[in-house]
């Protein structure tokens, strides 16, 4: 008799999310499915309005990624304003953009991922949260709440606002950074390197003991995607996309915002509210690929600040060729904080920062445009056509969660396939096969209203619906 | 003596005031720094008694009147700030806020519009009626301005300024009730209006109904204060 086992909602992740696991009569796994179940909307309500509005408008998709979402969108934008941006208010937008990545990482390991990693799979579920890590390892803890504050700290100092911040318009940014701010912002460095240091020696310390968990964590080959500069070094901000295989060979490159639609295309299933994004010329599925710090990593050649550059060394040596593990996106997260505290301090060493021309003004030149940033967990494209008074028309979104939507399905079905036999769970096995999402670190609804304390139920149902078994927590 | 003025006593808020006669309830009140809530008001402009926020109650009436048409007489008693009229002022709010869309957090006047300043004022924690979301355009077709008809609340004072002011009047009403909506000229696009661009329409308007491309993204506070010393300049004349 075949079954059905439901985690709903999957926890400790930004968004609503569920899980479905398919059983055979003989209680094999089948088939698995992980299902974002909300809709929000944002391509359709923005019709009809004007496109310098967007960049606000859409930051509200997310609060903890929304600095992804202004740059990307003012990027769309200037593109319809066809202008080029002053090189300060470029360089400003960078540290913006770091400084969240910094954050919304910090997020995604110390509250999200490290009761897994620090306190183990198996452990309390009901001491498996950001508080049971501080009281464990209050020294990791606290590391972890001042990276957050670290970064949300620089968006406030530079854009006046933490969260959704109106800093970033078409053309640049609103004001010019004041030297004080500067020098705020430089002395908070010291800490943070040393705050990055301790996670990065904790978690090298506990990877070796999540072998088993390594080899089964949407550990598969794919394609990656991510941003590279001309020189082969990382980049959240500009240069343009590059798309590598199994092996690491260069598929595609130069990708800009103008071509992404030519190279990447969207599925849609009926069992997700999520699309599925595939490159173009191998076709869905076979054209899935990842997103976001793992591909990043597997991609670049350089990180262009010097501790960063020793760790890329060693994170490259994990594998031959690109790292295929899903479990190494924590480690990528933690080797890109440093990159962008690094990135940060180096940036604020230029004097040019303090320029006060930051804005390039311009109307509508272009009746469409695109812009693509990487947001923390991966590419970002916003595509806006307008009319010729600059009202929008039609707009489309591709996010990192929908490029990475494949992977992590087969990556449950992998994990399931393993943990789950003769059709027996336990709550150690439900938590494992989530943890494989967060590894991910997605953004479901790529909103901030979601995750914490929520009642997660796990059923094994017959076909006819009859629950056969029940984990509640 | 012959241009004598007719000197009338009245009461606001139990102070003893005197007044000339014709003035309003509201002018004798600024006069003498008490505080009446006001929205389609301002100086310079005709008042037309359109958003009832500055209601007042007489001693004696059962009817609430707008203290900006409501001109002073002998022995009136006013008062300006009952819970009644606190109660009734909040329900307008409530109502102007149901009826159209209007999200501060992406409003350029977000921080310097006076009907969210209003609510704050009034002590406007939530509305209770079901918003209307109605589906309203957009009209970007001046190069300079555009009209967001999602955010105006039909106070009228960019129809009044362009009449009166500027002597154009591009700006009317069309429609009635909760139809009604801001159309210029014959409900032609503002682009190839009649309209001067000279931009009062836009200073004097109190939410980001009609707003400045150029200051999109950045502060966009309005300096509606020109008004009267327009008028003061041109009565010199």
């Amino acid at each position: 008799m075949s079954q059905t086992i439901t985690i709903d909602p999957v926890t400790r992740l930004e968004g609503h999310g569920k899980i479905t696991i398919q059983l055979n009569g003989q209680g094999e796994v089948e088939d698995a499915h992980f299902h974002v179940t909300q809709v929000r909307g944002f391509e359709r309500f923005s019709q009809g309005r004007p496109f310098y509005e967007m960049p606000s408008l859409m930051a509200r998709i997310c609060g903890i990624c929304p600095v992804s979402h202004l740059i990307a969108s003012a990027k769309a934008c200037e593109a319809i304003m066809s202008v080029r941006i002053p090189h300060t208010a470029a360089q400003l937008r960078r540290i913006l953009n770091l400084a969240q990545m910094v954050q919304s990482h910090a997020l995604s390991f110390f509250y999200l991922a490290s009761p897994d990693l620090l306190l183990g799979m198996e452990s309390d579920p009901a001491a498996r949260n950001v508080f049971g890590v501080v009281a464990a390892k209050p020294e990791l803890g606290r590391a972890g709440v001042a990276l957050r504050r670290f970064g949300q700290h620089i968006i406030e100092l530079l854009a006046n606002k933490r969260i959704h911040p109106g800093w970033v318009v078409p053309g640049g940014v609103t004001e010019p950074l004041a030297a004080a701010k500067r020098d705020e912002i430089l002395a908070m460095l010291p800490e943070a390197y040393a705050n990055i240091g301790l996670a990065l020696a904790a978690y090298k310390q506990i990877a070796s003991t999540f072998k088993p968990e390594i080899e089964v964590f949407a550990n598969f080959p794919s394609l990656y995607m991510s941003l590279i500069n001309e020189d082969e070094s990382i980049e959240f901000t500009d240069g343009a996309l590059r798309m590598i295989d199994a092996q690491g060979n260069i598929l595609d490159d130069g990708i800009t915002a103008g071509k992404f639609s030519e190279s990447i295309g969207e599925a849609v299933e009926n069992y997700s509210y999520t699309k599925f994004a595939y490159y173009k010329p191998l076709g869905y599925p076979q054209g899935s690929y990842r997103v976001g710090p793992l591909a990043r990593l597997n991609i670049v050649k350089s990180m262009g600040t010097p501790k960063a550059e020793d760790e890329l060394a060693e994170f490259k040596q994990l594998a031959q060729g690109p790292v295929e593990s899903s479990f190494y996106y924590h480690h990528a997260r933690l080797v890109e904080i440093l990159y962008g505290i690094e990135k940060i301090e180096q940036i604020l060493s230029d004097p040019l920062i303090l320029d006060k021309h930051v804005r390039a003004i311009a109307g509508v030149n272009r009746l469409e445009g695109a812009g693509q940033a990487e947001a923390p967990r991966g590419t970002l494209m916003h595509n806006y056509k307008v009319d010729e008074n600059g009202l929008i028309t039609w707009a489309n979104l591709v996010i990192a969660t929908g490029q990475n939507n494949n992977a992590m399905n087969n990556g449950v079905l992998q994990a399931a396939r393993h943990y789950v036999k003769d059709g027996k769970f336990t709550e150690g096995v439900l938590n494992r096969v989530e943890a494989v999402i967060r590894a991910f670190d997605p953004c479901l609804s790529c909103s901030s209203h979601a995750f914490g304390q929520m009642p997660l139920v796990l059923s094994l149902l017959s076909p006819d619906g009859e629950v056969l078994d029940q984990v509640i927590r | 003596m012959s241009d004598a003025v007719e000197v009338k006593t009245l009461v606001i808020d139990g102070r003893e005031l005197s007044a000339r006669r014709g003035q309003t309830i509201l002018e004798v009140a600024q006069e003498n720094n008490i505080y009446i809530p006001t929205l389609c008001h301002l100086e310079g402009l005709s008042d037309v008694g359109a958003c009832r926020m500055c209601l007042v109650e007489i001693k004696g009436s059962n009817k609430l009147l707008p203290a900006c048409l409501a001109t002073v007489f002998e022995s009136m008693e006013v008062s300006t700030n009952t819970e009644r009229l606190q109660k009734h002022r909040r329900t307008i709010l409530e109502l102007l806020f149901a009826e159209r869309n209007h999200i501060c957090s992406v409003c350029v006047a977000n921080g310097h519009c006076e009907l969210q300043a209003l609510g704050q004022e009034q002590g406007l924690t939530h509305v209770r009626l079901p918003y209307r979301n109605p589906e309203l355009t957009v009209d970007a077709s001046n190069e300079r301005f555009t009209i967001d008809h999602s955010r105006c609340i039909l106070c009228t004072r960019c129809v009044r300024a362009c009449a009166e002011i500027e002597g154009v009047h591009v700006w009317d009403v069309m429609g009635r009730g909760i139809n009604s909506i801001i159309i210029s000229d014959l409900h032609e696009d503002w682009g190839t209006s009649s309209c001067t661009r000279c931009g009062k329409c836009v200073q004097v308007c109190p939410t980001g109904a009609l707003f400045d491309k150029s200051k999109i993204g950045s502060d966009h506070p309005k300096y509606p204060d020109f008004l009267p010393y327009l008028n003061l300049m041109r009565e010199a004349q």
